[in-house]
C-alpha cells in the first residue's frame, strides 16, 4: 500500500516512504528546516489535505496546510490565538500548538488544535483559519483545570478525540490537568479521572489535576479508551466512568509509565504502549537502556515484550506522546521516534523492529498518512 | 516612509529582502503595513495580547522600544532582530 511516514522533529519535517514490501525506506526532506514541527497530520476525509503545527525558536506560533499531500504548504492566514484578555483577566497568548485531530466525517474541513498553555481552537477550511472554544476555554472551571504554568513547560492540550458516532461527543487531555468530555460540541465539558492516580495531588480522589500523556478511543469501538498517564496506563470502557489501571499487569520492573499509546487499528483489544523509567528522578528514557515495546491483545488483562531488532543495550532514548503510530495494512506496520532522532518500523505488529532513519534531529511526532 | 530592516527568519516573509520600506506614524502603524504587505508576519513577532513576543526586539533608531504606540519621526528606522539562545 502506499503510505508515507511524517517526522516532525524540533528542527524540521520529514517524510519516509517505503517500497511496497516495507523493505526499504526513503527519506525525504527536510522541509522547514530549523522550524520546530509539533505535529503533521493527514485528513483521512480528504487525503490530499494535511495541517502542521510549527514554529521557530524565535517567532511565534503557525500553523501550515498543504492540499497536494505535503507538496507545498500555505502558512494559514489567522493560526490559533486566544481573544483579548478582559480587564482583570490573566492575558493567554498560544505559545505553540502542540496538536492538531482533523474533526468529524459529516464536517469536512474542520480541525481541532491544541496549544500551550492549554487552549483549544477550531478550524472551518482545512486550517488556514482559527477559532478558540470559547466552551472550553472560557469555561468557568477553566481556570482550575488549567491553572497556568503548573508545569515548567507549560500545559499541553493534546489529544482531542471525536466519537465517530457522533460529532457532538468529544474529549480532549490536558498535562497536567486531567482528561474531559464534552457531549454538546464542546459548549461544555466535565473531567473524566475517575480511578486515575495522581500521587502528586493531596486529594486522592481529585476530580481534576490528573496528569494524561496519550488519550485515545479506538476508531471501531469507540467505548473503548485507552490512557498513558504519568501515573499508569489505563482502560475505560464507556458508559462506565471509573479507568482501569491495566498497567498493573506489567512486570513490576518495568511499570507502566510512558507517553505514547496506540491501538491496532481493527482490534480494540491489541495495545501498545513503550514504558520509560519513572522512578526516582524520572530519566523518562528506555528502561536499564533496554528499550521495548509492551504490547497487550486482551484490552491490558496480561502483557507481552517486544524488542527483538531493538538495542539490547545502552540506548537510553525516549518516544515522546505523539511519536509512535501504526498504519492500516493488513499485516500492522508500528513506527516510533526517538528523541536521538531514529525513526524504528515494525512489519510484522510489533514482533520485530528494525531502524529505518537515523541521525535526524529530536522527533516529536510520528504519523502514517496514505 | 520608514526603512524597516527585516532579520533572517522573517525574511520568507519578505521574499528575501533584508530591508523593506513602510509607512507610519507609530510602530504599530509600520506593523500593520508590514502584515498588509506580508500576511502572517506580524503574528510571529507580536502575540495576540499585543505583547512582543520573547525572542524578538525592536529598535527605532538605535533605541529598543517595546511600546507599539511609540511614535515614529521622519527618517526614523525600525530595526527587528530575532535573539535566539540553545542549540
Amino acid at each position: 500500500m502506499s503510505s508515507t511516514i511524517w517526522v516532525g522533529t524540533r528542527k524540521g519535517a520529514f517524510a519516509l516512504r517505503p517500497d511496497k514490501q516495507r523493505r526499504r525506506w526513503r527519506l525525504a526532506g527536510p522541509q522547514f528546516l530549523g522550524h520546530i514541527i509539533h505535529h503533521i497530520v493527514q485528513d483521512p476525509r480528504e487525503p490530499r489535505h494535511l495541517v502542521m503545527a510549527a514554529k521557530t525558536g524565535h517567532l511565534g506560533p503557525t500553523i501550515y496546510t498543504s492540499g497536494d499531500r505535503g507538496r507545498h504548504w500555505q502558512e494559514a492566514q489567522s493560526p490559533p490565538a486566544f481573544r483579548k484578555a478582559r480587564d482583570g483577566e490573566t492575558p493567554r497568548a498560544v505559545e505553540r500548538t502542540f496538536w492538531l485531530t482533523p474533526g468529524h466525517a459529516s464536517e469536512p474541513g474542520v480541525w481541532f488544535a491544541g496549544t500551550a498553555p492549554a487552549g483549544l481552537f477550531r478550524s472551518e477550511d482545512h486550517g488556514a483559519n482559527w477559532q478558540p472554544v470559547g466552551g472550553f476555554n472560557d469555561h468557568a472551571m477553566f481556570p482550575k483545570w488549567a491553572a497556568g504554568q503548573r508545569t515548567p513547560d507549560g500545559e499541553l492540550l493534546h489529544s482531542i478525540r471525536i466519537d465517530p458516532r457522533d460529532a457532538r461527543h468529544m474529549y480532549l487531555a490536558i498535562s497536567v490537568g486531567g482528561v474531559f468530555e464534552t457531549l454538546d460540541g464542546g459548549t461544555d465539558w466535565a473531567p473524566l479521572n475517575e480511578g486515575v492516580a495522581a500521587d502528586w495531588l493531596p486529594d486522592p480522589n481529585a476530580a481534576y489535576g490528573h496528569d494524561p500523556h496519550c488519550l485515545i478511543v479506538h476508531p471501531l469501538q469507540p467505548d473503548r479508551l485507552y490512557q498513558q498517564n504519568h501515573c499508569g496506563s489505563y482502560r475505560l470502557d464507556r458508559p462506565a466512568r471509573r479507568w482501569e489501571r491495566i498497567g498493573k499487569h506489567m512486570p513490576k520492573k518495568i511499570g507502566d509509565i510512558g507517553f505514547p499509546v496506540v491501538a491496532h487499528p481493527r482490534e480494540p483489544d491489541t495495545v501498545y504502549v513503550m514504558p520509560m523509567d519513572g522512578s526516582k528522578v524520572w530519566p523518562r528514557t528506555a528502561i536499564e537502556g533496554k528499550p521495548a515495546i509492551y504490547r497487550s491483545r486482551n484490552g491490558g488483562r496480561s502483557w507481552q515484550r517486544l524488542d527483538r531488532g531493538l538495542p539490547r543495550q545502552q540506548a537510553w532514548f525516549t518516544v515522546l506522546r505523539q511519536a509512535m503510530c501504526a498504519d492500516a495494512a493488513s499485516r500492522l506496520g508500528l513506527y516510533f521516534g526517538t528523541t536521538h532522532g531514529e525513526v524504528w518500523a515494525s512489519s510484522t505488529g510489533g514482533d520485530a523492529w528494525r531502524c529505518i532513519a537515523r541521525h535526524l534531529p529530536e522527533i516529536y511526532s510520528v504519523t502514517h498518512a496514505v | 516612509m520608514h526603512v524597516v530592516r527585516i532579520p533572517g527568519p522573517l525574511r520568507s516573509y519578505t521574499h528575501g529582502a533584508a530591508q523593506v520600506r513602510a509607512r507610519g506614524d507609530t510602530l504599530d502603524e509600520v506593523l500593520a503595513e508590514l502584515e498588509r504587505a506580508y500576511p502572517g508576519m506580524r503574528f510571529r513577532m507580536i502575540d495576540e495580547q499585543q505583547r512582543i513576543r520573547p525572542h524578538i526586539r525592536i529598535f527605532i533608531n538605535a533605541s529598543e522600544t517595546a511600546a507599539l504606540d511609540a511614535a515614529l519621526g521622519a527618517g526614523d528606522e525600525v530595526h527587528l532582530i530575532c535573539a535566539l539562545s540553545g542549540g
